[in-house]
């Protein structure tokens, strides 16, 4: 691809992977710093910085730290002076930052990190999975809290949701997750990159962030970026704001994607890749005169429950598709609330299932 | 002699820094952790940089730094104060930034935080605060803790058979060729706190010449932890801590 094409806003149509798009994306929305450690499959985020030098050209920092524990902690203190700041890793790498992630929720500090995941538990395997789906909207470190989350299933999205997921970060001050799965890191798919936008000034960041540790002026009180709170009541309160704003969330942030469920007599709900597979599982349902259709979460959490138990008026049931042993569908379990059976169908190790698979399981496990 | 003769400008010889807030310190009697924090806010004010400082606050007695010194202030978890100083220093050249630790966050859960920050080089400084125990959680054994020194988790002393030797990590950080200025300093004496003051702003000036990273150890009491009186802590100090870290500068360039 060409390299020189990186800070110009045409809508040129580029063809690169997954990964590259990240980084791509990040330096054209004004990302102040990008902090990571290499993990099998999204060390391309990390490769494809390091060989664009965004710190000659928009001056975002990019920084091989010595562990992802640092990189999150790196993270942490940049957004700690209202910096746009992000890391990438995969599932085992992501483990370690829940540490540095539940403090950043603590001390109300937003900003993106990237799970290309890939099967576990444990060293697993570096094929594609969506083992971590919990891990990301359920909480995955310590105490009340879990990540506004966007789930990709194409080199176009991973590129646009990286300004998106800035956005809501900001917006919510929260970290905010992009969960890809292995596949749609490492394919390769035609993409137009978000348009640029210069990183914002330290009286830019003053003015929307007043909170920043920027150095204290004469005139302000002192800001301090902490997540602790000894009193029982003030860490209420905190709790409370943060619950506070994952219902602002649930109000404002649903998104998700339909493929002919309008008239679908079984709806398959998948998210990612299993989102792409299942698409096809549609289509050769269709063909073989059944009504499927499709629902693709494209924020996991907030989860689009609403669409989900309205569409359980109309279906006869659902099935959830996914990389795992069986994780969203208990979400949409919930949203259903009893009124459709809802199955489930999922490979697990890295393997993807084919849509074949998903259109026997459809047909054996829902139809029958 | 009226008192408003007495309290003129020009006879004043002491007073509290305008960086230190009017807050009682939650530091026992004896501690050297207020000396520190004094000697921190006489620089800012000296130096007039309380714009232009960012402090990193450790997990330990210190955790609460950022009410006594006023400045800007992020609080780290546990051993990572190194790794969100450098981040904040390489988005925010222009600031002075310094991180605040105890052993037990420097020396033992941030060990490679703390190497790997000296090792690139970060323009940051690092005050370390070392009193070879664990004060906040009640007196347990340190990484810097002496042999056969008695804590809360080695009622017998340490023994180094079963739990190792005490790390002398800043001998290690001034092996590293990201490390520019390291020194060891105490502040149970008057000549011991101007020594350490020297440093501090050493440290802290250093860290605009783009010269790499500045370490001050503090070889400290915990009067509390120890169990002793505040005087016999610092002649135990003495007698003990400084065989084991002696003071003075370990490089200097």
């Amino acid at each position: 691809m060409n390299k020189n094409s990186k800070t110009d806003n045409k809508q040129e149509v580029l063809l690169m992977k997954g990964n590259e798009a990240i980084a791509h994306a990040a330096i054209r929305c004004g990302c102040d710093g990008y902090f990571g450690y290499p993990i099998t499959p999204q060390s391309e985020v990390m490769e494809t910085l390091m060989e664009l030098q965004p710190w000659t050209t928009t001056g975002m920092v990019v920084l091989q730290a010595e562990s992802e524990v640092a990189s999150i902690n790196m993270v942490y203190g940049a957004a700690g002076c209202g910096k746009r700041a992000m890391t990438s890793s995969s599932s085992p790498g992501i483990s370690l930052m829940q540490e540095g992630i539940s403090y950043m929720v603590g001390a109300e500090l937003p900003c993106v990190i990237v799970n290309v995941m890939r099967g576990g538990p444990g060293l697993g395997t570096i094929q594609p999975s969506q083992g971590d789906y919990f891990q990301a909207v359920k909480g995955g470190g310590h105490g009340d809290y879990k990540l506004l989350t966007l789930a990709p299933a194409s080199v176009q999205e991973m590129a646009d949701f990286m300004p998106l997921a800035f956005d809501l970060a900001f917006k919510y001050r929260h970290p905010a997750m992009i969960l890809a799965d292995g596949i749609i890191g490492q394919m390769m798919e035609k993409v137009v990159l978000p348009p640029f936008q210069p990183r914002r000034t330290d009286d830019e960041i003053r003015e929307q962030c007043p909170w920043a540790t920027l150095g204290k002026p004469s005139n302000r009180s002192q800001n301090v970026i902490s997540s602790l709170a000894l009193e029982a009541e003030a860490m209420e309160a905190i709790n409370l704001r943060i619950q506070k704003r994952y219902r602002e969330m649930e109000k404002n942030e649903v998104r998700y994607e339909t493929y002919m469920a309008d008239d679908a007599d079984y709806l398959i709900v998948a998210f990612g890749t299993c989102a792409r597979v299942s698409q096809k599982a549609v289509e050769m349902a269709r063909e073989n005169g059944i009504k499927a259709g499709l629902l693709r979460p494209i924020t996991l959490f907030p989860f689009p429950k609403d669409i989900i138990n309205q569409l359980a008026s109309s279906v006869k049931g659902m099935i959830s598709i996914e990389m795992n042993a069986g994780q969203m569908v208990e979400d949409v379990r919930l949203a259903v609330n009893g009124k459709v059976p809802v199955e489930f169908f999922g490979r697990l190790g890295g393997i993807v299932p084919s849509p074949d698979e998903v259109y026997d399981a459809l047909v054996s496990k829902l139809i029958k | 002699m009226s008192n408003n003769e007495i309290i003129s400008p020009e006879n004043l010889v002491y007073a509290k820094p305008k960086s230190l807030k009017e807050t009682y310190m939650h530091y026992c009697p004896g501690c050297s952790h207020g000396v520190v924090h004094r000697l921190i806010a006489e620089i800012i004010d000296e130096m007039d940089i309380q714009d232009k400082t960012i402090g990193i606050a450790p997990v330990g007695c210190a955790v609460f730094a950022y009410n006594y010194i006023d400045i800007d202030w992020q609080e780290a978890a546990h051993g990572r104060a190194p790794a969100l100083a450098t981040a904040i220093k390489r988005l925010l050249p222009d600031r002075y930034v310094f991180t605040y630790q105890g052993d037990g966050d420097l020396a033992a859960i941030g060990t490679a935080e703390t190497i790997h920050a000296c090792n690139r080089g970060e323009n940051i400084v690092i005050i370390f605060i070392n009193n070879g125990i664990y004060g906040m959680t009640g007196g347990q054994m340190a990484p810097t803790t002496l042999p056969d020194m008695i804590t809360s988790t080695t009622p017998y002393g340490r023994k180094t058979e079963l739990n190792g030797y005490p790390l002398n990590i800043t001998n290690l950080l001034a092996q590293l060729p990201g490390t520019c200025y390291v020194t060891r300093q105490s502040v149970q004496s008057i000549a011991g706190v101007r020594k350490a003051k020297k440093a501090i702003q050493k440290a802290f000036e250093n860290s605009m010449l783009n010269k790499g990273t500045s370490i001050v150890e503090v070889v400290s009491t915990c009067n509390a932890g120890w169990k002793m009186t505040p005087e016999n802590a610092n002649k135990w100090m003495e007698e003990n801590m400084f065989p084991a870290y002696p003071l003075g500068d370990l490089k200097d360039i």
